[in-house]
């Protein structure tokens, strides 16, 4: 209402790219990287959210609060994953291929 | 008395009284739908935290798993799911414009993706549900080294893609809602809130599984 109506070709881009990110992330999760397989795929992932969040979901014009509301969001699954990592990423490994 | 003589304007019709103007209004209605969807990132946050854990624990029985997974499904779902995003976003145009057949036209191919999605969704449990790989008293596994910890590996599956398809089918009724109230001329291009709220919701859905998929269908596929 408040912004300019964007045109069907910057959403066709923006759709364009998704596809060809889904393209890219199963190319890339044939070859054989190790942790890097990981890596790709969730640098991907997070490329592919940010283009729908900004583009689709027009956060990109929207309001500061709104913005701040959405940023609060994602700083507090920060919290979630970082201390709930922080603590199982640095207790002993358990012995693989051994009795549960 | 002054008040008496202060001339009101008229009012838009779709202008509920406590908000200054129809800018505001709609500002509201995002920001509680943000409010929403950010209690939804918790809600999915803590799912990807667990996965993230026992992934940790046993990569090579999670990795193992990946080779029944169904990628062909995978890779068809996603790319369905952000062919309905893009008609959800087209939708929300039309309405912004005014167009009314456009909006019912778009929704209506917005929900039909969404139940092809579904349907290849059902495809996949089935396929599961026939090789024994539905955590239980049934489940059953080709490598019995990792038997245990791959049924882990499948609860979250069917936790995080059946809480998914959970709102899915939500957002399909939602969007049956949307496309009755446009086919009753409920929208205008001075008014379409519903509709920019559904989608911010159907993109919501979109995200999550856009994080799913690789988590699910790709780790480990070269091991």
């Amino acid at each position: 209402m408040n912004h300019p109506v964007v045109s069907v070709k910057v959403y066709a881009a923006v759709f364009g790219a998704l596809l060809a990110l889904t393209i890219t992330t199963v190319a890339v999760s044939k070859l054989e990287l190790g942790e890097f397989n990981f890596i790709a795929a969730r640098t991907i992932a997070v490329l592919k959210g940010t283009l729908v969040v900004m583009f689709f979901m027009d956060v990109r014009r929207a309001t500061s609060m709104t913005k701040l509301f959405v940023g609060a969001g994602l700083f507090w699954l920060a919290i979630l994953l970082v201390f709930l990592l922080s603590d199982y990423l640095t207790r002993g490994r358990p012995c693989t291929g051994c009795e549960l | 008395m002054a008040d008496s003589e202060t001339i009101v304007a008229p009012q838009p019709p779709d202008l509920q009284h406590q908000f200054d103007d129809s800018a505001q209004q709609l500002e509201s209605s995002t920001l509680g739908m943000w409010v929403f969807l950010v209690t939804e990132v918790m809600f999915f946050g803590g799912m990807f935290g667990s996965y993230t854990v026992y992934r940790d624990l046993y990569p090579e029985a999670f990795a193992s798993t990946s080779h029944f997974m169904n990628l062909t499904i995978g890779v068809i779902n996603t790319g369905v799911l952000i062919c309905s995003s893009f008609t959800m976003v087209l939708a929300v145009r039309s309405a912004q414009l005014g167009q009314k057949k456009a909006i019912i036209a778009f929704l209506v191919l917005t929900l039909l993706l969404g139940c092809v999605f579904l349907t290849l969704k059902g495809v996949e449990y089935h396929e599961k549900w026939v090789e024994h790989h539905i955590p239980g008293p049934g489940f059953q596994y080709a490598d019995a080294r990792y038997a245990h910890q791959a049924q882990i590996l499948f609860f979250l599956y069917f936790a995080m893609t059946g809480m998914h398809a959970i709102h899915m089918i939500v957002g399909a009724g939602l969007l049956t809602v949307l496309i009755v109230m446009a086919a009753r001329n409920r929208f205008s291009a001075a008014w379409y809130t519903p509709v920019e709220m559904i989608g911010l919701c159907w993109h919501f859905v979109d995200i999550i599984w856009i994080f799913l998929f690789p988590l699910l269908y790709l780790i480990g596929h070269t091991r």
